[in-house]
């Protein structure tokens, strides 16, 4: 038990954040109408490619001077990253101004 | 932007990593206001721009201001990353643009899978530094790793099969050798979370672990029939949302913790109203308990197939009054979306009613059915949900079934021993006539009889879907 309340109170700010986050994305995605739940999942796709920003920082500070495996990899996240972020959004616009040209 | 603003449980901070966090702020924020733009019809697509503006700001501030954890080092190779961003930009946006409306499916578990697989290597490249950290560090670290690649193979996977050049193997042995994979996983995850050993001395052990974890995502999806592709493209979109916020944790950055943990949250319950409208468990699909169970239902009697001429269907649609239309997978297959928009508007134009009755399951993805008669330029009036269609289906001249099966079976209603009872369904059994548009006499993915095959009231059309729709327009044409 100790142990248990050792770790929330050190972690207390992130947990925070955890448990508040779960609370919204359920709030802002229950009752959405079953016509968007395509784009929705492509948008909150495009979304979970916010790990771009690790990507980003990992390369960052990557040691250049010589070759790596690392280094290799690090870069291959950092495309696959933004393959996600560019194409997730890319692809929901074009969905939604389908959807948007129907209504005229 | 380097100046000293003042110190942070011991730690100076300068006025470029304030501006840094702001930017983080504010970028969660329109990550949470863009998803709530986007739950909504009219405001979907704004929505979609804003969340995308706050992923553009959070990337540009971390490329100007990010320093390495109070050593105050900028980010040096800033023409690599930005070429490796070019790069991912272009096949993104070109894959985007160009991609068929029918592969949507495919293309949602692609982009699922690099997010996951970004996840999964910044896990394990973070490791060696994550582990000198405390316990915390690494069991974020571990998750990260574990869900990534789980994200990354499951949906590559998930992709193949929609694709299909992956077909659904299922073997009774693999549900336990599933279970032994997930066992193994977290086993060795906590292995390497509790053992005293340097980190140097534990990269075996992470690199065991990515590699059963990929194993264990390649086996998780590969018995799950096609029917049940809706839940689990939903969940591991869930799972890479997971593990960007689990990476958000090694860099206590707080823009992908939150952004993260919304899109894992927002998902999950996707992934549950999916479950919900298949009336059966998340745990049940996972589990995969389809097939084989339908051997008592197959033994009962079956009566004839009648089939209809497409003269006969078309004089037969044309003196309806309203006509509902079910579309299912076979209609995505067979790419028959703008045709079929051709055949309503062509009866509409003889003062018929036509609407198209939409299961929420339907299809391969969330929303699948919409997705692509909204490309066929179907007006969403025209759009009804299952809910909203069944009481009125008793009035319905004739329920055209176009490529779906078991979302229209009645065991779900009357036969307890198929695997699909309970399941809620469209009523086209109420109809007064039904037409079914089937490529031959093939059961559902369930691998279930249907008795609305052998209704009375039910006719066969039997043909690819494209090619039959498209004689009918053509036969109501000349009439």
């Amino acid at each position: 038990m100790e142990q248990v309340l050792q770790f929330f109170f050190e972690y207390k700010e992130a947990i925070f954040i955890i448990a508040l986050s779960i609370f919204l994305g359920i709030e802002v995605i229950s009752n959405v109408p079953a016509v968007l739940h395509t784009p929705l999942m492509s948008g909150a796709n495009a979304i979970s490619g916010v790990i771009i920003i690790g990507g980003i920082i990992l390369v960052g500070h990557a040691d250049l001077s010589r070759f790596s495996v690392d280094l290799v990899l690090g870069i291959l996240a950092l495309i696959f990253g933004t393959l996600n972020v560019v194409g997730g959004f890319a692809v929901t616009d074009r969905m939604l101004e389908m959807f948007k040209k129907k209504k005229k | 932007m380097d100046k000293v603003l003042g110190t942070f449980n011991g730690m100076p901070y300068t006025v470029g990593e304030s501006i840094l966090e702001l930017s983080y702020l504010i970028a969660a924020l329109l990550f949470v206001y863009g998803l709530k733009l986007l739950s909504h019809p009219e405001t979907a697509r704004r929505g979609n721009l804003w969340a995308a503006g706050g992923m553009g700001l959070a990337m540009i501030t971390t490329l100007l201001l990010h320093k390495a954890n109070g050593e105050g080092i900028s980010l040096t190779n800033i023409w690599i990353i930005l070429a490796a961003i070019g790069v991912g930009a272009a096949i993104g946006w070109m894959v985007a643009r160009k991609v068929k409306m029918t592969a949507m499916p495919q293309l949602v578990s692609i982009y699922n899978a690099t997010g996951g697989g970004a996840s999964m290597l910044v896990a394990l490249l973070e490791y060696p530094a994550a582990a000198a950290g405390d316990v915390g560090s690494i069991l974020v670290t571990v998750l990260g790793l574990i869900i990534g690649a789980i994200a990354f193979s499951g949906s590559l996977i998930a992709f193949g099969k929609l694709d299909g050049r992956v077909g659904d193997i299922m073997k009774p042995f693999m549900t336990y050798l599933n279970l032994v994979l997930l066992v193994a996983t977290i086993a060795l995850g906590i292995f390497i979370i509790v053992s005293p050993n340097p980190p140097t001395e534990m990269l075996w052990a992470i690199y065991a672990l990515t590699a059963i974890s990929l194993v264990y995502g390649v086996m998780f999806v590969m018995p799950i029939g096609g029917a049940d592709m809706p839940v689990v493209i939903s969940l591991l979109n869930s799972f890479t949302g997971i593990a960007a916020a689990m990476a958000g944790f090694i860099y206590g950055n707080q823009a992908m913790i939150l952004g993260g943990i919304f899109v894992g949250a927002a998902g999950m319950i996707l992934t549950i109203l999916m479950c919900k409208a298949m009336n059966r468990s998340l745990i049940n699909v996972i589990i995969g308990a389809f097939g084989g169970g339908g051997a008592a239902a197959a033994d009962r009697e079956q009566g004839n197939i009648k089939e209809i001429s497409l003269s006969d269907a078309a004089v037969l649609m044309s003196y309806s009054r309203k006509i509902v239309v079910i579309p299912g997978y076979g209609l995505a297959v067979a790419q028959a979306q703008h045709i079929a928009h051709e055949l309503d508007n062509l009866l509409e134009g003889k003062g018929v009613e036509v609407k198209y009755a939409i299961h929420p399951v339907a299809g391969r993805m969330p929303g699948h059915m919409n997705v692509l008669l909204a490309e066929a330029d179907v007006p969403y009036e025209k759009l009804v949900e299952m809910d909203d269609i069944n009481p009125d289906m008793p009035n319905v001249d004739v329920a055209i079934v176009v490529g779906a099966n078991d979302v229209v079976n009645p065991a779900a209603y009357d036969d307890p021993s198929s695997p699909i009872y309970g399941m809620p369904i469209i009523n086209a059994h109420e109809a007064k006539n039904i037409i079914i548009m089937k490529r031959g006499m093939g059961k559902g993915y369930a691998g279930i009889e249907n008795e609305l095959f052998f209704n009375d009231k039910t006719r066969m059309l039997f043909g690819d879907a494209k090619n039959s729709i498209t004689k009918l327009v053509n036969e109501i044409k000349n009439m």
